[in-house]
C-alpha cells in the first residue's frame, strides 16, 4: 500500500500535474500585472479571462458574472455581508440552513450580533432542507436565503432548484455555498435560480488560495474588499494570476471528465459504504444514500469516538476526518450531525472518508480491513460497548 | 493539534485496559454529550493497597492516554496515595496536554475518585478527603483549568 491513503478530499484535493503545468509560466516568466496597460500585462489578462470563461461555462453563467476571490470563505463572506449591507433598509432578516459550512454560519452569527435576525431552517434525518419550514420562515423583511448546495460533512445535495424558485417568487436574493458541489456535479445557475454562488479551486484539484463568487448581473452586490478597479470594481487586489489560471485548468478538466469520473467515484463510494455497513456491525450511514456527493462517505460507528478512530486509522496510513467534538477543539460534535437528529454519542463516533478520482479499490479494501481492526479494538476498550453487552443490546 | 510522544505511546499501547470481575470499586464519570466516558475498576486488598486497576474509556486520544496514565500512577499504591492523584500529576506524567484536552485529565482524576468512593460505600467506610463524585461532570469539567502553557 502507498504511504498515504488519502480519503480527505472534501478538505482539499491533490493538485493535478496538468494544473501545475498550466500555472508554471505564470509563476515564472509571465509575471506581469494583468491590470497593466502594456502588452505584457495584457497577455496575463488574457490568461485570466480564459479561465473566467471556462469557469463560467461550468455553471452556465456569463463570463462577466464570475468574480475571482481568495477562496470559498471569502466568497461566502462577501455574498452574505454585502447583501446585508445593501438591503439593510429594506429588511434585516436572513434565512439559512442548520447545516451550513462555518464560513456561512459564522458570518450569519456575526450579523445576528449586529442588528440582523437569522432563521436557521432545519433539515430532515437525511440532511435535506425542510422546504415547508423554509416557506414558513419567509417574512416581508427577508433579504437573503443562503443554503449550501451540497453539505461538506454528510454530502447531502439540496433541492437547490426548488429553493431558488421559492426565493425568486418572493423577490429574495438566493446565495448558495457550492464549494463541495462545483466541478463535482452539474450546476446550472439559470435553471437553479441562483443569484450568488461560492466556489473554490482546491476542492477540484486546483491550487489553494483562489475561488470565485458568481454574481448574476441582475443581482450585483457591493464590494467586500475596496481599493481598485479590479474585477469590474467589485473586488480590489491584484489578480492571483497563477491561481486563477490553475483554477481555470482544474475547471476545464472537471468539465471534460465529470460524467465519467463521477460515475466511477460514485461506484467506489457505494462499494465502500456497502462493505463497511455489511461487515462492521452497529455502523450507520449519515446522510442520504442517493442524493449525495459522488465521493462522500460518512459513517457513525456506535460505542466509539471519532478522534481516537481517526488517530488509529492515521497510524495505518489513512487520512480521514471526523465530526467528533474532540477533533475540533470544541465540546459539541458537528452541528450537521446534530441537525440530522443524531444523539451526541453517535455523532461523536462519526468518520468521514471522501474519495477522489485517484482513489483505488485496493485502497478501499485496505481501509475496510483497517477499520474493522480499529473499530473492534476501540470497542473492546469502550465502557459503552461493555454496557451494551450487559444490556444485551449487542 | 500536537500530542506529546508520551500521550501517543499511552494511546497506542494503553496500559491496564479491561474489566475486573467482582472489583472492590468501580467508578464511571463523564457523559456522551461531550464525548468522554471513563470507567475505572479497582482491586483493593485488606491492607488498602490497590493490587490491580483496569479501565475502559470512550473518548479521544487524550482521554485514552490520561486513563492509561492515571491507572499506571495508582497501581500498587495505597488509597491515601491514590487520593493524591490530580489532573495535574496525570498531565505532567504525560508531558502535557493541548489546552482543549485538559478536561480529559480532570476526568481521569475523577474516575479514580469515583471508583474509590464506590469501594468505600461497599465497605461501609469513610475515606478521609474523599467526596461523593459528581454524577454528571458536564458542567464541572468544562471550566477553565490550570494548564501548562
Amino acid at each position: 500500500m502507498p504511504k498515504t491513503i488519502y480519503l480527505d478530499n472534501a478538505a482539499t484535493t491533490m493538485m493535478k500535474p496538468d494544473v501545475l503545468e498550466a500555472m508554471m509560466p505564470y509563476l515564472t516568466e509571465m509575471y506581469a500585472n494583468p491590470s497593466s496597460i502594456h502588452s505584457f500585462g495584457a497577455e496575463c489578462n488574457v490568461a485570466c479571462e480564459k479561465a473566467r470563461k471556462t469557469i463560467a461555462g461550468l455553471i452556465n453563467a456569463k463570463d462577466n458574472e464570475i468574480y475571482f476571490t481568495s477562496g470559498g470563505s471569502e466568497s461566502d463572506n462577501w455574498a452574505i455581508k454585502s447583501v446585508a449591507f445593501m438591503k439593510k433598509d429594506k429588511g434585516r432578516h436572513i434565512i439559512t440552513s442548520a447545516i451550513e459550512h462555518h464560513a456561512v454560519m459564522e458570518t450569519c452569527e456575526f450579523l445576528a450580533g449586529n442588528g440582523f435576525e437569522i432563521t436557521f431552517v432545519g433539515v430532515d434525518e437525511k440532511g435535506i432542507l425542510k422546504l415547508d419550514e423554509l416557506k414558513a420562515a419567509i417574512r416581508p423583511d427577508t433579504i437573503l436565503i443562503s443554503v449550501i448546495y451540497a453539505n461538506n460533512e454528510i454530502g447531502t445535495i439540496q433541492p437547490i432548484r426548488e429553493i431558488g424558485e421559492i426565493a425568486r417568487s418572493n423577490g429574495i436574493i438566493f446565495h448558495t455555498d457550492a464549494v463541495q458541489a462545483f466541478g463535482h456535479i452539474p450546476i446550472d445557475v439559470e435553471k437553479d435560480n441562483i443569484d450568488l454562488l461560492s466556489a473554490s479551486a482546491h476542492k477540484i484539484h486546483g491550487p489553494k488560495g483562489v475561488g470565485m463568487l458568481y454574481m448574476k448581473n441582475s443581482a450585483r452586490i457591493t464590494p467586500l474588499i475596496h481599493g481598485g478597479p479590479h474585477e469590474r470594481k467589485r473586488r480590489a487586489g491584484t489578480l492571483n494570476v497563477p491561481g486563477i489560471v490553475g483554477f481555470g485548468k482544474a475547471a476545464e478538466l472537471s468539465k471534460k471528465e465529470m460524467a465519467e469520473s463521477t460515475d466511477r467515484i460514485r461506484e467506489m463510494r457505494n462499494y465502500l459504504i456497502d462493505r463497511i455497513l455489511g461487515e462492521i456491525p452497529y455502523s450507520r450511514l449519515n446522510g442520504d444514500k442517493d442524493r449525495r456527493l459522488p465521493g462522500n462517505v460518512n459513517i457513525s460507528f456506535r460505542y466509539i469516538e471519532g478522534e481516537s478512530m481517526l488517530m488509529m486509522v492515521d497510524m495505518k496510513g489513512i487520512s480521514a476526518s471526523t465530526g467528533s467534538a474532540c477533533a475540533s477543539g470544541s465540546l459539541d460534535p458537528s452541528h450537521v450531525l446534530l441537525a440530522i437528529g443524531l444523539p451526541h454519542e453517535i455523532a461523536h463516533g462519526s468518520l468521514r472518508m471522501t474519495l477522489s478520482e485517484f482513489t483505488t479499490k485496493e485502497e478501499l479494501d485496505y481501509t475496510v480491513d483497517a477499520l474493522k481492526e480499529v473499530v473492534s479494538k476501540l470497542r473492546s476498550m469502550s465502557p459503552l460497548y461493555e454496557d451494551a453487552i450487559k444490556n444485551k443490546e449487542v | 493539534m500536537q500530542y506529546s510522544a508520551k500521550v501517543m505511546d499511552h494511546f497506542t499501547n494503553p496500559r491496564n485496559v479491561g474489566e475486573i470481575e467482582g472489583a472492590s470499586g468501580v467508578g464511571t464519570v463523564g457523559n456522551a454529550k461531550c464525548g468522554d466516558i471513563m470507567r475505572v475498576y479497582l482491586d483493593i486488598d485488606d491492607n488498602g493497597i490497590i493490587k490491580d486497576v483496569k479501565f475502559k474509556t470512550f473518548g479521544c486520544g487524550a482521554a485514552v492516554a490520561t486513563s492509561s496514565m492515571a491507572t499506571e500512577l495508582i497501581k500498587g499504591k495505597s488509597i491515601d496515595e491514590a487520593l493524591k492523584l490530580t489532573n495535574k500529576s496525570v498531565m505532567e506524567a504525560l508531558d502535557g496536554l493541548p489546552t482543549v484536552k485538559v478536561h480529559c485529565s480532570v476526568l481521569a482524576e475523577e474516575a479514580v475518585r469515583a471508583a474509590l468512593w464506590d469501594y468505600a460505600e461497599k465497605k461501609g467506610i469513610k475515606i478521609e478527603g474523599l467526596e461523593k463524585p459528581v454524577e454528571d461532570l458536564e458542567d464541572s469539567h468544562h471550566e477553565d483549568l490550570h494548564t501548562e502553557d
